[in-house]
Parts: structure tokens; sequence; C-alpha cells
């Protein structure tokens, strides 16, 4: 297992490889660069500025540029945020933690409601219960989630008011109130609305798979035994059923982690939640190329890590899947 | 006795045809993507132009003469969203189109020939799957509308290009995976047998079979399409104004959200309402294109 584990993490090398590649040559071609600034200013003469190029590496060729910048993101250093003159891997480190209670929340919301609905339509199929789900995910599923989002801004805190104090009903905009600081329970409170937007197309999506699985294994040889040896119903279903069922969620969870991050892209920028994915649109709205790049990188890494994580877990949780 | 057969003689699609329209819900969504597209084809009919503003007459609730008001420059709302859904349905259609094309070749030669070509390409798939595709996306939608080539100012064009470059690998893994199947079938034996080149087996052969399922996951594929370009347009780097799309007129809509809610409203509805319809053809499709399926109604 280890050696399929570190097999598996230098397989990823050469795609890491590609995509620094392609996200290096964008940022050079990239107008602006870090020189902009001091170009219009009629103080500095061009010499000056040649010499700065100089210093900076500016005219060595393409691959020695690429491996030194290489050099220092493999340190961390993934370089200063032109417009807030930081440094980018701090700025992250800022975001990280709220993106994360955020994607969190809402999918542990997701598998709350999506698993029970995915094991009862699959228990009696075609069932009023299972129409009506059905027809519901659909609608989930279609739903885009920004305009979800404005939606549930416009009932809950444009329309809907609080009947004892007349302030809006949900708060939205931001992890806490004013004052209200490092507070979880204020936190909460902010995450509900963000996270209705975010789980209720995952909710759809993850209950219709959960219930074509749940289907698929009820055929199997396994469960008819189960039920001609007497066992209670329930027991066949929620033991020897689910347990198979469940596994490809597993896999099918690593696989989709590039669109949860797009919805989370999403919501964050529609309630001002302080994530990565509000720090990434304010800064492709500022050019602010470093930025950009140091977020696209670290999305790559965590989506390809939990990648690897998933296969490790779907051969602890599966004993006939073996590593070699 | 042979029972000789009653009726017209039945073509593979004629029988895909009665099968498709069986599923009611799929015949629903078929005649309100007609009047989908005919309402953003014939969108000039609509008296009030989608960009000519009137100060006069902005933000007024939906009446009768702006059947879903104006929007805060006093722009017609109900023409904004016709010409909207010619660009949206547009983009989601021919960046599927080119989606799909680049991915039958990708997967053909992959799954063809398999081998070599087989794991550089999948190789490359695999590194585009862990692209997180929305942050590139707006990466390459800020990025190329700076650059100073002709092609690259108009932003609907660069919309298509983009949404295509990050979604053909769905297409490839499918096309793969069924020309690994059907490369080992007898009709493909017994052509090469008949001395048929790569080419021909691939293109008259292999392919015309995976018709069915390229064209349901397709569906699928423009629906998300317009999903994409919708939320890219009202991040802001997707199509530009003045140039309306659904997404493009929900973002603007938003900063409207005390004042006037409708104007969010339509836009995202017309969306949804595509969107769903879609899904629903391509429901109807699978069952079409599926001789196993069972018909439960």
């Amino acid at each position: 297992m280890a050696t399929y584990a570190l097999r598996r993490v230098l397989q990823t090398i050469p795609i890491l490889f590609v995509i620094s590649v392609l996200l290096f040559l964008m940022v050079r071609a990239a107008p602006g660069g870090p020189l902009t600034a001091a170009r219009r200013n009629p103080n500095i003469s061009k010499e000056q500025i040649e010499a700065i190029e100089e210093k900076l590496g500016l005219n060595d060729p393409l691959p020695v540029q690429y491996g030194r910048w290489l050099g220092s993101m493999l340190r961390g250093d993934m370089g200063d945020s032109i417009k807030f003159r930081r440094p980018v891997s701090e700025m992250i480190g800022e975001r990280i933690p709220n993106t994360l209670t955020l994607v969190g929340a809402a999918f542990f919301v997701t598998l709350l409601l999506a698993i029970p609905i995915g094991i009862l339509s699959a228990r009696k199929p075609y069932s009023p219960f299972d129409y009506t789900m059905t027809t519901i995910t659909f609608i989930g599923q279609a739903i885009p989630v920004y305009w979800l989002g404005l939606g549930l801004i416009v009932v809950f805190y444009v329309a809907l008011k609080n009947p004892f104090t007349g302030d809006p009903l949900f708060p939205v905009g931001g992890m806490n109130s004013r004052g209200q600081e490092g507070n979880p329970l204020d936190t909460l409170w902010h995450l509900v609305l963000p996270v209705t937007a975010l789980s209720l197309g995952w909710i759809a999506w993850y209950s219709r798979f959960l219930r074509s699985s749940m289907l698929d294994v009820l055929h199997e040889d396994y469960i008819r035994t189960a039920k001609a040896k007497g066992l209670a119903e329930r027991w066949v279903h929620y033991k020897h059923a689910l347990q198979n069922a469940i596994l490809p969620l597993v896999t099918l969870i690593a696989l989709d982690l590039p669109s949860l991050f797009a919805g989370a892209l999403f919501v964050e920028t529609i309630f001002s939640w302080p994530g990565m994915g509000r720090l990434f649109w304010d800064a492709a709205k500022g050019r602010d190329y470093p930025v950009l790049l140091g977020v696209v990188m670290i999305t790559a890494v965590l989506i390809i890590f939990c990648n690897i994580l998933a296969d490790l877990v779907y051969g602890w949780l599966d004993p006939r899947v073996k590593y070699d | 006795m042979i029972e000789p057969l009653k009726g017209r003689e039945q073509t593979m699609g004629t029988l895909i045809l009665r099968r498709f329209f069986k599923h009611k819900l799929a015949g629903v969504a078929i005649a309100v993507m007609l009047v989908l597209i005919a309402s953003s084809l014939l969108a000039d009919l609509n008296p009030f132009s989608p960009t000519d503003q009137n100060p006069t007459n902005k933000l007024r609730d939906p009446n009768t003469a702006h059947w879903m008001g104006t929007d805060e420059l006093g722009r017609d709302l109900l023409s904004r969203i016709m010409h909207g859904g010619r660009v949206s349905l547009a983009v989601g259609l021919f960046s599927t189109v080119l989606s799909i094309l680049l991915g039958i070749a990708v997967g053909a030669l992959s799954g063809f020939f398999g081998g070599w070509t087989d794991s550089i390409l999948m190789r490359i798939t695999d590194a585009f799957l862990t692209f997180p595709s929305i942050f590139v996306l707006i990466i390459l939608g800020a990025f190329l509308r700076e650059q100073q080539l002709f092609v690259l100012q108009n932003s609907i064009f660069v919309v298509i290009v983009i949404i295509a470059a990050l979604s053909w690998m769905w297409p490839a893994r499918l096309v793969r995976g069924l020309f690994l199947v059907l490369r080992e079938k007898e009709f493909v034996s017994a052509s090469k047998a008949l001395g048929g080149n790569s080419f021909r087996l691939i293109v008259r052969h292999i392919l015309p079979n995976c018709a069915g399922p390229i064209l349901v996951s397709g569906t699928l594929q423009m629906a998300s399409a317009i999903i994409t370009e919708s939320g890219l347009s009202y991040l802001g780097f997707g199509v530009q104004p003045p140039t309306p799309t659904w997404g493009s007129i929900l973002s603007t809509a938003q900063n409207q959200i005390f004042t006037a809610p409708w104007l969010g409203f339509f836009p995202g509805l017309m969306i949804f309402i595509t969107v769903m319809a879609i899904n629903y053809i391509g429901d109807g499709l699978r069952d079409a294109f599926d001789p196993y399926v069972i018909h439960t109604e």
C-alpha cells in the first residue's frame, strides 16, 4: 500500500509539471508584470528599468526563468501579490480555513440528506416518494448555483424580516457580524444561506447516484441469498446493500472535486465569504496574476492529493481491491 | 413459418424517433427548446432594442408594454433576454460541438491504436481533468481578452473556445471506452480483412456505432456548457457587455436586488428552463438509443 501511494504521488509529477508550465507561460505572456508601474514613472530612466530587468532575471532564456520560478514555488514562495504587496502564500493561508469551513459544512449537510434520500428512493423505486424526489433532484441539478444564491438573498435577506427585531432573517455577507469575530455560533448563523445554496445541487446529484447504485446492488446474488436465509429486509438493505452501494461514492466525490470548488467560488463571490474563491475573483478583476496562479496551483495540488487519498480509502473500505 | 412484416418498414431512424417520443417529458422538452430557439432567432422582431438606453423609463415593473420590465438603464428586459438567448444557446451549442470533435479525435486515436498513443493521450486527459476548470476559465477569460490579436477581441468566440478546451476530456474518455470494445468486434475484423485502412475502420465502421452514447452525453455537456457560460459571464469574465447573455443580465441585476428583484429572476429562469429541457431531451435520447431500456409508463 505504501509503495502504491508513493507511485501515485510520483505519477502526479508529470501532471503538475504540465500545469505549472502552462501557468508559467501565461504569467510571462500576461501584460503588466512587476515593472508596469516603474515603466510609467517618468523619473525612472530606460537604463534603470533595464538594470532592474537584468537583476530580476527577466532577460534570461524562458527555461531558466521557469526553473527559477519552479524552485521558489517548491520552497513555498509563490511571489508577492501585485496589488497588496504581500506574499501570496500568506494570503492563501489565511483564506484556506474559511473555504474549508464552508465546503465542509455544505458537504456535511449534503451527505446527511443525500444518503437517506437515495436509500429510501431505492428501497421503494417508482413509489410516490421516489417520483417526488426524482422531480426535485432534476430541478436541483438544473438550478444554477449563482441564481439560487441570489434568490436566497432576495427571499431571506431582502423580503423576510425577523418579526422581533425587524432585521433581515438571515445575514448575508462575510463570516461574522460586526463585533462578533471569532464567535462560532455567529459564523454558523452566517453559514446558513451559503450552505443552502451550495448543497442543494450536490444533494440532488449524490442522492441520484446513490439511488441507482443501490438499485444495482439490490439485484446482486448476495442480496437474494441474504434475503433467502431469512434476514430482515431492513438489515439486508442497510447492512449488505448500503455498504456496497456507497463505495463508488468515494471515487465519485474525488472526481467531482473540481466542480465542488467551482460551486464554492460562486457562493463565496455572491455571499462575500472570505475564502479562496472570493480571493481568486478579486484577484482576477485586478489581474493580480501571482495570486491567481497561487490559488490555481494550490487547488490543483489539493485535487490531486484528494484523488490519491480517495483511491487509498477505497482500497481500505473494499478488501477486494488489491494494490501491487 | 415466418410472419410477413405488417405495416410500413421501420428504419433505424424512425424507430429511434418513435422510442424518443414515447418519453413524454422529452417531447415536451423538445417543444420548449423549439420555442426558446425560435424566440432567440426572432429576437429582432421585438420592437424594443436590447441596447438602446432610456433613462426616463428605467426599473419599471413588468407591464403590458415591457413584459419583463426594464433594467437600470431603461432597456427592455424581454428584448435583452431574447437577444441574450441567442448568445447563450449559440455558445452552448458550438462549444459542445467543438469539444465533442476534439474528444472524438483524442478518444478514437487513443482507443483504436492503444499502446503508447493511448498512455500519452490519457495522461494529458488526466492532467486536464485535475484542472480546477472554473479557475482556469476565469484566468483565460481575463488573459485572452487583453491580447492584441484581433480574433480575441470577440469575447463570444473566446468563450466558445475556452469552454471547449476545458471540456473535451469527457467525450474523449467516453469515445475511448467505446472504441476499446468495438475494435474487437467481428465487423471490424471483417473490414480489416477486406483491406480497410485504419482511417476507414475508424470513420466508416466504428464511429457510426458510437453515435448514440455521444449524442446522449453531448446533451448533458451542452447543459453544463450553458451553465458555465452564464456563470463565467455572471462573474464578468465571459461574454462582455453590451452584448447581452443570460449570465451578464443576471450579473447587472444583482446590483438592483433591493429595488428590482425581478430583474434577476427572469435570466436565471431562462437558464434553468433551458437546462431542464436539455436534460430531459438527454433522458429521452438515452431511452431511444438503448434497446434494453424498460419503458415504465
